[in-house]
């Protein structure tokens, strides 16, 4: 793990290079605001995916896909399907509506998920405790990051349709990701929202 | 002479090829002028990235964002004007090849099945609204309007003793509501009055105006700077990470209502404000604005 800290930004890690797979003592090192870059495989999950993973474990049967010490990336991709599918462009799709299923899938040993928008007070908890970090990536910026996907390494369930089905990624210096959620706790979201509140409090 | 349902297939390829790949000028100067003022590191470094993205997706050709949206299509129907063949047709017919040479990714879905069409058209999907005009032409404007932004829509019948207030208050709380999910910093449409369905539609034309544009009443205008300020103000920045840059512009459009109530509606457009227009001439010529 490179860490390059810059006095700009006092107290943030600006820059911290990350390899795939993740440990979880070195994602408990993360704080909010930190910014990562990663460097490895990462799987696309939206709901689709999340539902029918946690139904085949539920039933007691395999999931094609490795998730100890992955990384979930909440995004649907547009491809090209020539003899092989081309990825043109990806970006995080909103990880809201995948809080019904995000504790039971960290308990699966996922150290990130790469997102937009923010999670929900039952993710956070269960980040600290099974060791794993929310990634906010630019919601929007689908041309850059798909400039940092390398290959299109395997592609599972596409009857659930392009958008939701498991992409296989091998990615290089993929970010920049704000750790916005991290295993100690802290959410940016709670926190910019508390003080909205107090603003809206004051108004009216 | 009327106008031919290739000519308006052709048109709406061209416009969604448009739309998804460069942003309206408006949008990219007023994202260029909040990364100037920002000054909050989080929020500077997205806000970064979002100008760079917008440029490497003009230079390659690539749509900005992955999320292609729901077709969505104003059209202006000219006095004089025929269509040779079926308009929703015609327009269909253009989203489907845009979506055949993978501009557009399959985002339509039937509602309950969730079962994706693959073509992004389907049960009256494209939404085609219809206004008719005095003009000579036919004009249309395509928005791809993406999920995350619609998702975090909002309605609410107001009481007449909630005013301008309880506008304010409504729209505040919707915004902190929706945080970083609809991709701030946002644009923001509100419609007031009518009724329930036609305050929403209010609010979705809204998002049509270009940035800076103020309501012509000046009541309306001033509550319209009142509220982007307050908006601001709430440090949800972009992406909901934190900063002064959450919404780029607020946009009121009002209709008379029932004297006992007061329908409100809001509806966001993300930083990639796309957006689309092209006049078809009863001669078939077409003009790209």
């Amino acid at each position: 793990m490179l860490i390059i800290r810059l006095n700009l930004f006092e107290g943030i890690k600006l820059k911290i290079s990350m390899e795939t797979p993740l440990t979880e003592t070195e994602v408990r090192e993360l704080n909010v605001s930190d910014i990562v870059y990663l460097t490895g495989t990462i799987l696309t999950a939206r709901d689709k995916a999340s539902a029918r993973i946690l139904e085949l474990i539920k039933k007691g049967k395999d999931v094609p896909i490795n998730l100890t010490n992955s990384v979930l990336f909440h995004a649907g991709p547009i491809v090209k399907k020539n003899e092989e599918f081309e990825l043109l462009v990806i970006g995080p799709t909103t990880s809201a509506r995948m809080n019904k299923y995000q504790p039971d899938i960290l308990k699966l040993g996922v150290r990130a998920i790469i997102g937009k928008g923010g999670m929900d007070s039952n993710t956070l908890k269960a980040m600290r405790k099974y060791g794993s970090v929310y990634l906010a990536a630019t919601g929007g910026c689908a041309v850059i990051l798909g400039q940092k996907v390398k290959r299109i390494k395997k592609v599972y369930w596409l009857d659930l349709g392009i958008p939701d089905a498991i992409w296989e990624l091998e990615v290089k210096d993929f970010g920049p990701l704000v750790v916005a959620m991290d295993s100690h706790g802290h959410s940016l979201y709670d926190d910019i929202k508390v003080e909205a509140e107090k603003l809206l409090a004051s108004l009216f | 002479m009327a106008i031919e349902s290739g000519v308006i297939s052709n048109t709406i390829f061209e416009l969604v090829k448009k739309a998804v790949i460069e942003l309206p000028e408006d949008v990219v100067q007023a994202l260029r002028h909040a990364y100037q003022k920002e000054a909050h590191p989080i929020a500077k470094e997205n806000l970064r990235v979002i100008l760079e993205n917008i440029q490497l997706a003009k230079q390659l050709s690539k749509p900005i964002c992955q999320d292609t949206g729901i077709p969505i299509i104003f059209a202006k129907l000219g006095k004089k004007i025929q269509v040779d063949g079926n308009l929703f047709d015609a327009i269909a017919q253009g989203i489907k090849k845009a979506t055949n040479d993978n501009i557009l990714r399959p985002n339509i879905v039937e509602v309950l099945t969730r079962k994706n069409t693959g073509t992004n058209t389907g049960n009256q999907i494209p939404i085609i609204d219809i206004e008719l005009s005095n003009e000579d032409y036919l004009e249309l404007t395509f928005m791809p309007k993406g999920g995350g932004s619609e998702n975090m829509s909002a309605f609410k019948m107001l009481t007449p003793a909630e005013g301008p207030d309880g506008v304010k208050k409504f729209v505040l709380e919707t915004v902190i509501n929706a945080g970083g999910k609809p991709c701030p910093p946002t644009i923001v449409g509100v419609g007031l009055g009518g009724t329930a369905d036609y305050s929403l539609k209010l609010a979705k034309k809204a998002l049509l105006r270009p940035i800076g544009q103020r309501n012509a009443d000046q009541n309306l205008a001033k509550l319209e700077e009142s509220l982007l300020k307050l908006i601001n103000e709430t440090g949800i920045g972009p992406m909901g990470l934190g900063g002064n840059t959450t919404s780029l512009d607020v946009f009121i459009e009002v209709a008379d209502t029932h004297v006992a109530g007061l329908p409100a509606a809001i509806c966001f457009l993300c930083w990639a404000a796309r957006k689309a227009t092209a006049r078809i001439y009863v001669d078939n010529k077409v003009k790209f604005i």
